[in-house]
């Protein structure tokens, strides 16, 4: 038997992910754990490993494919001994090709009449129409994505928005007029019992109104935002070119538009003299032993001091490092800090965990292989996704100050300015003193005003005197 | 020099002390047991499990006098007391050897003696009087990051009806008698007592049953103890509700009681032994508990949803914890207790939804309110009945006297309670606590297919009842 290699789920919540490239040409040899394919998600490229030895048979899903769903049919594997030839055939026959991506073009230019005719109706199936065998006469031209694809793909979407709830919980639900998805589940995996019924209708755990569904590719982020025609209409035709979004791109706009619009934002600011974190730097720095290649051993940045002062602030003002649940206030044990790196089209913040227990040459030595990693897209998505606030620095463009949008889950991010010599007034004199100046974004909602300003502070303490790192 | 420092220390080897062993090995807890006279506890070895070998004697027996009724003949029946009571030891035994394996199996250290918590961290263990079993940690200083004490229970005794542990029996001597009583008067009608008079009866002697209370099985649905009371007469039981016995003379060979019946009359009684089940206390003393501040109340130690009492580091589970005083209450608290300090964030055990079951002939089972506390707590309810006597596998089984009754509450249709009483109910009844913890409403429950014939069908006909539904009544 042919094995199908199916669109691989690379996150819990991936469901659709690009081809980005195929590996191994059709009739090539494979071997277990060889990569064949990238696939491009949300925010990284991923490699996709063949699980068995044989001959890339066929390939269903070309290079460049976007939005292929999960699970979907994306090249036939002949297995040793087997006709290749047979192998793509039996695939080509459209066997087990419903699910390719709705939106994407059919996969191949005109076959045969019978096979094309078979697959145009597997993708008619996997449309949801009911053609009753009439397939539409097969067109050379690449099909446009139909509305009705859209709909299909956004229903098979369905099973994984299910709310889980008890039976006498729906009743009591239904009585009281409470719509299921507001309320936080308390049982077993989230589950809503009765208990959270009740409580729900005392207004407590109960979620804002509910959030529309994440918008589908290409649909727009909001109903109140011109449509794309009459943006594109302010331009002279011809004056621009249009850039098609990668998901990193639309995922950007996307998660933006959710914190700027779902978090009460405020904003706090503070200078930090630096003085002596720049002597401690130089310091440290020079007393890295080298190698044989005369690389030190460490070469820490002003932004690894930043990334460890958040983290022993954090602990020290342990309230501040929160995360805003509609059932309760995450209060976090560890300093998890998220770094923004910026890459090529857009930004990733990859997560430096247990920072406040890690000492400064671990915290700069995971940043540098975060960083050439995240540039590559090489990274996974436990390593950038969660994490407890973050530290965003645009220093080295020489931008003096600014606030950063919160990444949700944080309740904080801190933006850090350039460390700059600065005329500064001490005891009535007028002296230079090197300065670096850092904003607060906070989520009112999970820390207030003074508790930010007691963050800044402890953050200020300990980074103007970094020796209280060590300790 | 054997290990002294533990992660968790329990002690008491009862079934919620040395479950909770298991899950705390389970969880990676370098774990030690703490017991002093039988592992496994009461339950395994002077409770639970020897009680049901005896009944399931005095059942058979039963069945064999009634052999006829089954188109059957087997000659004279008798029984020899001292081989029933030999063969709930032997049953007690292989459990009690099950227990020790499953400590050696989940590398779970069992110390023998007597414990005393001297500090949070810190027990003392004494020897105690009973041979430790081999490969047994001896008495020393121990340390553990958590204690949780399991220490059960044992026989409440009232002023003028002390045991004397020969004509005054408590559960200890009932399970072993030398020789069967010819009279017997039993004290309490609780599970425990009802088992006895059950059990005595069946084998033949004369049995009178006193309750302060006016219903017999106090805890139950007054429909279902008054069900099981005429049931119990029928088969020969005198039972006096309401009434107290006032005072006990001892003879030789026999105890005359002296019983006030609430009526204003103070009739005598005069019984071969005495079973004394007015209940039991929980086992607080002598663990060094006021020195350290933990909080007891009513003879229990006072504890929160995870077990812990108001000294960090202790805990406390089962019957020392607090009513309801049965094993699977242990049992599960046990594990909650451990996986909280593990930090799995167990859901707290919710005392409403944990069945009961006596094994008396008939057998009752229940869970969640009856139709009383329904009643007293202003719930506006509906009542579904069904009898055994509309099931068909009731009736082929020559069991046809019981009753299903379940409790919905009008509004919304939740199950508030389940009360049977009838053959084999006690398995049964699981089945209305898994509805009960899933919360479904009468729709579910009508919604599901119950096997024919059997027992269960009742169950879903007395949910169909309490519609107005029922089918085969």
């Amino acid at each position: 038997m042919p094995i199908n290699i199916l669109m691989p789920a690379l996150s819990p919540t991936m469901e659709k992910g690009n081809l980005a490239k195929w590996l191994k040409k059709e009739g090539e040899a494979v071997k277990t754990g060889d990569v064949i394919a990238e696939i491009e998600t949300d925010k990284a490229t991923m490699e996709v490993e063949a699980i068995d030895d044989g001959t890339l048979a066929k390939i269903i899903v070309p290079e460049g494919t976007n939005d292929v769903p999960v699970n979907a049919l994306i090249a036939v594997l002949a297995q040793e001994g087997e006709d290749v030839k047979a192998a793509a055939a039996a695939a080509a026959a459209g066997k087990g090709a419903p699910g390719v991506g709705a939106s994407s073009p059919p996969p191949s230019p005109p076959r045969s009449e019978g096979a094309a005719q078979q697959a145009a109706s597997a993708v008619t199936a996997a449309q949801g129409a009911i053609s009753e065998g009439k397939s539409p006469p097969p067109s050379s031209a690449p099909r446009a994505p139909s509305p009705q694809a859209g709909e299909g793909a956004r229903t098979n979407g369905h099973g994984a928005n299910r709310v889980f709830s008890s039976p006498l919980a729906r009743r009591l639900a239904k009585e009281s007029g409470i719509e299921l998805g507001r309320i936080a589940g308390s049982g077993p995996h989230g589950r809503i019992i009765a208990r959270d019924v009740t409580a729900a209708k005392d207004g407590k755990g109960l979620k804002g109104p509910p959030v529309a569904p994440a918008p589908a590719a290409g649909a727009p982020l909001l109903a109140l935002a011109p449509s794309d025609e009459k943006i594109r209409a302010l331009f002279p035709p011809g004056s621009y070119d249009i850039v098609p979004h990668d998901n990193v791109r639309k995922i950007i706009a996307q998660r933006l538009i959710q914190a700027k619009l779902t978090i009460p934002h405020f904003y706090l600011t503070i200078d930090c003299n630096i003085g002596k974190l720049v002597a401690a730097r130089e310091e440290i720095n020079a007393a890295a032993s080298k190698d044989k290649d005369g690389k030190p051993a460490w070469k820490l940045s002003i932004n690894d001091f930043v990334i460890k002062a958040l983290a022993l602030a954090l602990m020290r003002v342990p309230e501040a490092n929160v995360t805003w649940t509609e059932s309760g206030m995450l209060k976090h044990k560890h300093a998890d800090i998220g770094v923004a790196v910026a890459i090529p089209g857009g930004l990733i913040t990859p997560i430096v965990r247990q920072a406040e227990a890690k000492s400064l040459s671990l915290i700069s030595s995971e940043m540098k292989d975060y960083a050439a990693r995240a540039r590559a897209r090489r990274l996974k998505p436990e390593e950038y996704q969660g994490g407890t606030t973050a530290v965003s620095n645009l220093g080295m463009y020489g931008i003096k100050e600014f606030y950063a949008v919160i990444n949700p889950p944080h309740a904080t991010i801190l933006s850090v300015g350039a460390g700059e010599e600065r005329a500064v007034v001490r005891g009535g004199k007028i002296e230079a003193a090197q300065t670096m100046t850092v904003g607060l974004a906070t989520d009112h909602r999970a820390v207030d005003g003074a508790l930010g300003a007691q963050l800044l502070d402890a953050f200020k303490t300990l980074i103007e005197n970094p020796v209280l790192m060590v300790v | 020099m054997a290990d002294t420092s533990f992660d968790i220390v329990i002690i008491g080897s009862g079934p919620g002390g040395y479950v909770c062993a298991i899950r705390a090995a389970q969880l990676g807890f370098k774990t030690a047991i703490i017991e002093r006279q039988y592992l496994g506890g009461i339950c395994l070895n002077w409770g639970c499990i020897p009680t049901k070998a005896l009944l399931r004697s005095a059942e058979i027996f039963h069945y064999l006098q009634h052999a006829k009724d089954y188109g059957l003949s087997a000659g004279t029946v008798s029984y020899d007391p001292a081989a029933v009571v030999k063969r709930s030891r032997v049953v007690a035994k292989r459990l009690n050897d099950g227990v020790g394996f499953l400590m050696k199996k989940n590398k779970v250290a069992v110390i023998w003696g007597e414990a005393s918590i001297d500090a949070p961290g810190k027990i003392t263990v004494k020897a105690s009087k009973s041979e430790a079993p081999k490969g047994a940690l001896g008495p020393g200083a121990y340390q553990a990051k958590h204690i949780i004490i399991a220490t059960g229970a044992r026989p409440r005794v009232l002023p003028g009806i002390e045991p004397d542990k020969k004509l005054i029996w408590t559960y200890f001597e009932a399970m072993v008698p030398d020789h069967m009583p010819k009279s017997l008067l039993v004290i309490g009608s609780g599970a425990i007592g009802i088992e006895f008079a059950s059990f005595y009866r069946t084998l033949g002697a004369e049995v009178t049953v006193v309750e302060v209370l006016p219903q017999i099985l106090p805890a139950e649905d007054a429909e279902i103890a008054a069900f099981a009371r005429k049931s119990f007469e029928k088969q020969g039981i005198k039972i006096s509700t309401g009434a107290r016995v006032t005072k006990l003379d001892k003879k030789a060979d026999s105890v005359v009681a002296t019983i006030d019946d609430g009526k204003g009359g103070t009739p005598t009684l005069s019984a071969e032994r005495v079973i004394s089940a007015v209940g039991v206390v929980g086992n607080i003393e002598s663990l060094g508990l006021e020195k350290l501040g933990v909080k007891t109340e009513h003879g229990a130690i006072v504890v929160d949803g995870a077990c812990r009492t108001n000294v960090p580091g202790i805990y406390a589970i089962g019957d020392v914890a607090g009513p309801p005083l049965l094993a699977h209450k242990a049992e599960h608290e046990g594990v909650i207790c451990v996986e909280a300090i593990k930090g799995l964030d167990p859901h707290p055990i919710d005392k409403r939804l944990i069945p009961g079951c006596t094994y008396c002939s008939p057998q009752i089972a229940s869970v969640g309110l009856t139709e009383q506390a329904a009643k007293e707590q202003k719930l506006d309810i509906r009542v579904g009945r069904f009898p055994f006597i509309g099931n068909g596998k009731a009736i082929a089984l020559g069991e046809d006297q019981g009753l299903v009754k379940v409790i919905f509450d009008k509004t919304t249709g939740q199950l508030l309670g389940a009360h049977m009483v009838g053959a084999e109910v006690t398995e049964l009844i699981q089945g209305y606590v898994i509805a009960m913890n899933l919360e479904t409403t009468e729709e579910e429950l009508m919604h599901s297919v119950f096997p024919h014939p059997t027992l269960s069908e009742m169950m879903g006909e007395a949910v169909l009842d309490a519609y107005g539904r029922a089918l085969n009544i």
